[in-house]
């Protein structure tokens, strides 16, 4: 069985046909690239998966969007819990104006753990995991708006992966960053792998070929192609795809 | 006609020099620079010679003496007082203050004399045919009289008189502000403590905040959070319209509808108290309380509403544990904007609170606000007369709190830019 699944979902922004037809098998514990030019679709058919698109007023969605070969559009599902089971990165760092321990605490808290020490320790665990914690143990209680750009990045990181998700949506989440914080970035995916499922939306194509298994090329709403990473950039089956990578469009 | 002249000028000019059309741009330029200078400059100007003014008027109110007219007050040379105070001469002539051992004096019972008691001392024969003995009488009636206190017009002391003339305070600051009673037209001094329609003031306005600042924050979450845009369309512009009913129009209300329901509610023997004012206020302050808040609530970054619901927050913690403490300033700044709009208000106030400028011990009862003293008051006092300057140094007080007010919401919304 397949982790995630996208049954040819058709999304609707009013009269704006979004994404067309979308079929898609994401495997588990996998880096799944989506790259094409701005508007084509791909942050829209990210945010598909925990339901980010809801926020938005006249959104028609059609289709079937599968996480563990449950649909999670069907009534039954509860969009907090959902949630709580795929995390995401947003493409600008979005921390709190909290201190630094309560960023990460903050999935728990709204979660309902109260345990002090349970916290803790999962704060501790998740900002080792995003390869903060040694920058920011001794100062926890700090605001996290004194943190530099990178590491609010990977302090974003660290609070998604607290709450335990399956799988990590991941939007641009380099785009803001310098080259040294993005090449972290880009080692904490390729350990995260081992335990979650990633699907991660950049422009930058060295980036996509650098940590994804797999790619999926998306143009104005419609899937072009989805194959490994290694085919998508050496050989790829359709023009359009090898247009875009070869920097001729987009 | 015009247009076409001047579309022939605009065409005339293009045809000369391009020097030339600099030039004249320059000017206007320089015309329109000087005019917008002029109108701020002016506004700055009224602004700063309406505060001068009225500190200017304010603040004489001090150096007056708070006996009405041309008073003197005359003590026999045999008794110990010298001074007296405003308070002491109000308690002394209403009697409340018989002997003179309680304000410092020996033990003699106060006798009050005022020019009206002439009779029960002197024949008419007496005083001649002109009144022309009646200096030299007074004075050495008083002087026989150690505990006579004597109270008449400076034309009638006598030259060389023997008697002594009492020492009065002058208005005091301390007096003004502290003082507990209000009677700008008493008599034979005047009493002029704003004490109470300064607690009247704060008490309306700090519980009409009370009222409305929770009101106030569940509608701006309803609106900015919950409510579907439908529904904003049609509550927000209603909302504002709140601000812009004439404050009349509110104390019409508040008379036929709160002052009757308080009366009745609470069983009191009239229903313009405080609370009544206090309603009004909190109905008045709440478009300012609404807006300011919403506009607040607004402006927390769609990404930190995001952050919190991909973490599986639902709306409501959302809501209380994100949205809220982000925009704390922006609601602290509309709560002390709306207590400015509840300080300041008047006509309303003045309708609904009964107006006892007595001091204000329960919300159920009468009280007057400074807003609502000046505007009562300032057709009766006599211009340039000790109460009308009095009522001027009620509004470099009213000036002064509101003037705290905007600076503190200043301070926050500073705050708030720095965040």
């Amino acid at each position: 069985m397949y982790k995630i699944e996208s049954k040819n979902v058709n999304l609707h922004y009013g009269t704006f046909h979004a994404l067309k037809g979308i079929n898609m098998s994401i495997e588990k514990n996998t880096v799944t690239a989506l790259i094409g030019p701005s508007g084509c679709g791909k942050s829209t058919f990210l945010r598909l998966f925990n339901r980010m698109n809801d926020l938005i007023d006249g959104v028609k969605i059609e289709g079937e969007c599968l996480i563990d070969g449950k649909d999670i559009y069907s009534k039954s599902i509860k969009i907090d819990e959902l949630r709580k089971r795929v995390g995401m990165v947003f493409q600008k760092p979005n921390p709190f104006p909290k201190t630094i321990f309560e960023n990460v605490a903050y999935g728990l808290r709204v979660n309902g753990i109260t345990h002090k020490n349970f916290i803790e320790e999962r704060v501790e665990i998740c900002l080792k995991q995003a390869a903060l914690w040694d920058e920011v143990k001794d100062k926890l209680k700090k605001s996290a708006m004194a943190l530099s750009g990178g590491q609010q990045q990977r302090l974003c990181i660290a609070r998604a992966l607290a709450i335990e998700p399956s799988v990590l949506l991941m939007d641009e989440p380099a785009s803001a960053l310098d080259p040294i914080s993005t090449a972290k970035i880009e080692e904490l995916i390729y350990q995260l792998k081992e335990l979650y499922t990633i699907i991660i939306v950049t422009h930058n194509m060295q980036q996509a070929g650098r940590v994804s298994d797999s790619t999926a090329f998306f143009y104005l709403g419609e899937l072009v192609e989805f194959d490994s990473t290694k085919k998508i950039f050496t050989n790829p089956s359709e023009v359009r795809t090898q247009n875009y990578i070869t920097g001729r469009f987009g | 006609m015009q247009i076409k002249a001047a579309f022939d000028d605009a065409a005339f000019i293009n045809l000369i020099k391009p020097l030339h059309l600099s030039v004249i741009k320059k000017i206007i330029n320089k015309t329109i620079e000087g005019l917008l200078m002029l109108s701020s400059t002016i506004t700055t100007l009224t602004v700063l010679l309406i505060v001068l003014f009225l500190f200017k008027e304010g603040l004489s109110v001090f150096k007056e003496s708070p006996l009405e007219g041309e008073n003197v007050i005359v003590l026999s040379n045999q008794n110990k007082i010298t001074h007296l105070s405003s308070i002491d001469i109000k308690k002394i002539f209403d009697q409340e203050t018989t002997n003179w051992k309680l304000i410092g004096g020996a033990n003699d019972s106060i006798l009050l004399f005022t020019i009206n008691d002439l009779s029960n001392y002197f024949s008419e024969e007496e005083l001649g045919p002109n009144f022309e003995f009646l200096p030299q009488k007074m004075d050495s009636l008083i002087e026989a009289n150690p505990g006579m206190i004597a109270i008449f017009s400076k034309k009638y002391l006598d030259k060389n008189h023997k008697s002594k003339i009492a020492s009065i305070d002058n208005i005091s600051p301390k007096s003004f502000l502290l003082g507990k009673e209000w009677f700008p037209t008493a008599s034979p001094a005047v009493q002029l403590g704003v004490l109470p329609l300064i607690l009247g003031t704060l008490y309306v306005s700090i519980v009409a905040i009370l009222i409305a600042l929770p009101i106030g924050l569940a509608t701006a979450i309803y609106i900015a959070e919950v409510a579907n845009p439908r529904i904003r369309a049609i509550y927000k512009p209603v909302i504002e319209l709140l601000a812009g009913i004439p404050s009349v129009v509110y104390g019409f209300f508040g008379l036929i509808v709160i002052v009757p329901l308080i009366q009745k509610i609470f069983d009191l023997p009239v229903g313009e108290t405080g609370l009544a004012g206090a309603i009004i206020l909190a109905i008045m302050a709440l478009p300012t309380i609404i807006t300011v808040t919403e506009d607040a609530l607004r402006n927390t970054p769609r990404s930190m509403k995001e952050a919190s619901l991909a973490l599986g927050a639902t709306q409501w913690q959302t809501i209380y544990k994100v949205v809220i403490p982000y925009s704390a300033s922006g609601i602290s700044a509309a709560a002390i904007l709306g207590i400015g709009r509840a300080i300041g208000e008047t006509m309303a106030v003045l309708m609904v609170t009964g107006n006892a400028a007595v001091m204000p011990h329960s919300l159920l009862e009468p009280l007057r606000t400074i807003p609502a003293t000046i505007a009562a008051e300032l057709g009766e006092a006599p211009a340039n007369g000790i109460h009308y300057k009095a009522l001027f140094g009620l509004g470099c007080i009213l000036f002064i709190i509101t003037m705290f007010i905007n600076i503190w919401v200043e301070a926050i919304s500073k705050k708030r830019i720095k965040h």
